[in-house]
């Protein structure tokens, strides 16, 4: 409860401070007539269509990955899952590089995400019916390292093929990940996809607990496990889906954040559901912001920032526990 | 009454049946002991009456919903498996989860439950404790904890007793027996066979996938039988405290 409080805390001011900051050298007093009155015609729309969506968009895509993450490491009973392991995010940055290769992104805005969200759908099938009902955790993660090194090849083909220079830039540009210039249009498409994915994942905190002794004690103990692995492939897709479509690739996150948190609930699974949806939003509203205030004038990308943080500091923590890891 | 029973259960890996044509009951009151060599089919048999392995025949435990088997019988597995570094208490308590209606957190019968596990297997002062901090018998300790907290008719228990200390062995049998006389049921696959000999009513013998003998010890722990089938010749002598068993040679 205290560690709900103290995240919830930590959110709602690194949210705050993600909405005050920006280039546009706005003050407290105008940011906030902006944003909750409307004074101020350049500021509200400043306000109101770049930093708020931008803001909101941190908390969608954290919690998203958040909760994937530490979903995924309770199913799978292992540390180092993450929402990538199915293979997801790879096919819907495929989808992506696809529509912004081929000039569609371009010319129709909503091409991008919805061609990612194709490609998350696509992913997910063929997961399905490798490491459905009649699979186990480990054709689940065998399928997911194939879909994934299939995705990726397929990505690197289409750079390879690609007709200019600035047609792979913008495409690896893309894949780094980012926030910036994202409008109320990116969470209204997200957000359906996330909701679905938070419920179908939230739901399978007591099944996760029991899943600690192992497939055999739980299936025992009344918990269907390959319904928990279908409800659990769904509900990652439809969350990481959604966040590869409106914030392209940003890894670590769900690698990371249940890592950190799981001495704080005790190491219980269902706790760490809530924990790691919180903590990942705070996470990424706080890389977010330091994308923003470290280099101002060049774009730092936020998913090479979190890469260049993560990697490091996942390493320290490897260090710390490296007696506990067995 | 009978807690379970098993009418021609088979079990085939490609052509070659692990489990072949068992039919046995098990009924309130009785501690079983499943015995038999190494790849005698002892844990395919369990984990095919629960359900956990595809099989021709008949398991009335297999054939109940999961959420109704979750309550008429529990399974401790060989292998122990604890994923996280979880307080001892708290993996218990997961033993009550079949009993908690959706949304809904232990009452006052769960934790007497789970202070009744904690107890019997001799885990009070160890609540606190994180269970994989814990040696490995203390682990297996924990999960046959964890297992009674499920407080089911029925207990399958596939070598709980195998890395345990001679004092917890003992204890471990005392508390399945304890069971077993409380009006419970109790199938716990074991290799020693002295142990077997004196808390078990009754012992199944298994060979080669097939049903050799079942019944009372003294009828089963034969010198003939623990030939044909071990390949053993074995010591035997009664005390006060029960039959003493020792295998001796191998034939």
């Amino acid at each position: 409860m205290l560690l709900r409080i103290w995240l919830l805390t930590t959110l709602v001011i690194l949210f705050a401070l993600s909405v005050l900051t920006g280039p546009a050298g706005l003050t407290l007093v105008d940011t906030v007539r902006a944003l909750f009155l409307g004074q101020g015609e350049a500021a509200t729309l400043v306000m109101r269509e770049i930093r708020l969506p931008r803001a909101i968009l941190g908390v969608m895509v954290g919690a998203s990955l958040g909760l994937s993450g530490a979903a995924m490491q309770g199913y799978l009973r292992n540390p180092l899952a993450e929402p990538g392991l199915i293979g997801v995010s790879g096919s819907a940055a495929l989808g992506a590089v696809i529509v912004l290769q081929t000039g569609l992104a371009a010319a129709w805005w909503l091409a991008l995400p919805m061609a990612a969200l194709g490609g998350a759908l696509a992913a997910v099938m063929l997961i399905l019916l490798l490491a459905g009902p009649r699979g186990s955790s480990l054709t689940l993660i065998l399928a997911g390292i194939a879909i994934s090194a299939l995705a990726g090849a397929m990505t690197t083909l289409v750079l390879n093929l690609s007709p200019n220079p600035f047609a792979a830039s913008e495409v690896v540009f893309w894949m780094m990940g980012s926030l910036s210039d994202r409008s109320f249009d990116h969470v209204w498409i997200a957000l359906p996809f996330m909701i679905i994915g938070w419920v179908l994942l939230l739901s399978l905190g007591r099944p996760l607990d029991v899943l600690t002794l192992g497939e055999d004690a739980a299936a025992t103990m009344g918990v269907a496990t390959g319904r928990v692995r279908m409800v659990l492939v769904l509900g990652v897709a439809a969350c990481v889906g959604a966040a590869t479509a409106v914030a392209g690739a940003i890894g670590f996150v769900g690698l990371v954040v249940p890592h950190i948190l799981r001495p704080f609930v005790g190491a219980r699974p269902s706790a760490l559901l809530w924990a790691s949806a919180l903590g990942g939003a705070a996470m990424v509203l706080a890389a977010d912001l330091a994308v923003r205030l470290i280099l101002p004038e060049r774009d730092l990308k936020l998913g090479v920032l979190m890469a260049i943080i993560g990697a490091p500091f996942f390493l320290h923590l490897i260090y710390k526990t490296r007696g506990e890891l067995r | 009454m009978t807690l379970l029973s098993l009418d021609n259960l088979t079990v085939r890996r490609g052509e070659c049946p692990v489990v072949d044509h068992v039919s046995l009951s098990v009924h309130a009151g009785e501690c079983v002991g499943l015995i038999g060599p190494n790849g005698a089919g002892k844990t395919t048999l369990l984990r095919a009456a629960l359900g956990l392995e595809p099989f021709s025949g008949a398991s009335s435990l297999a054939s109940l919903s999961a959420a109704e088997r979750a309550r008429a019988a529990a399974f401790l597995p060989q292998a122990r498996q604890i994923a996280w570094p979880m307080a001892v208490e708290t993996l218990v308590a997961l033993g009550r989860v079949p009993h908690l209606p959706r949304g809904s957190t232990p009452g006052a019968v769960d934790r007497a439950a789970i202070d009744d596990a904690l107890h019997r297997l001799g885990l009070d002062g160890f609540r606190q404790r994180i269970a994989t901090q814990l040696s490995g018998g203390e682990q297996g300790r924990v999960l046959i904890a964890r297992a009674l907290a499920q407080q089911t008719p029925l207990l399958l228990a596939d070598e709980p007793i195998a890395g345990l200390d001679p004092a917890q062995q003992i204890a471990t049998m005392q508390v399945f027996s304890g069971l077993a006389q409380e009006g419970r049921a109790v199938v716990v696959s074991l290799h020693d066979l002295g142990l077997a000999a004196r808390h078990c009513t009754r012992l199944i013998l298994m060979h080669q996938g097939r049903l050799v003998a079942d019944g009372a010890p003294d009828d089963v722990l034969t010198a003939d039988l623990m030939a044909q089938v071990f390949g053993i010749s074995i010591w035997r002598q009664d005390s006060p405290l029960g039959p003493v068993l020792q295998p001796m040679g191998v034939l």
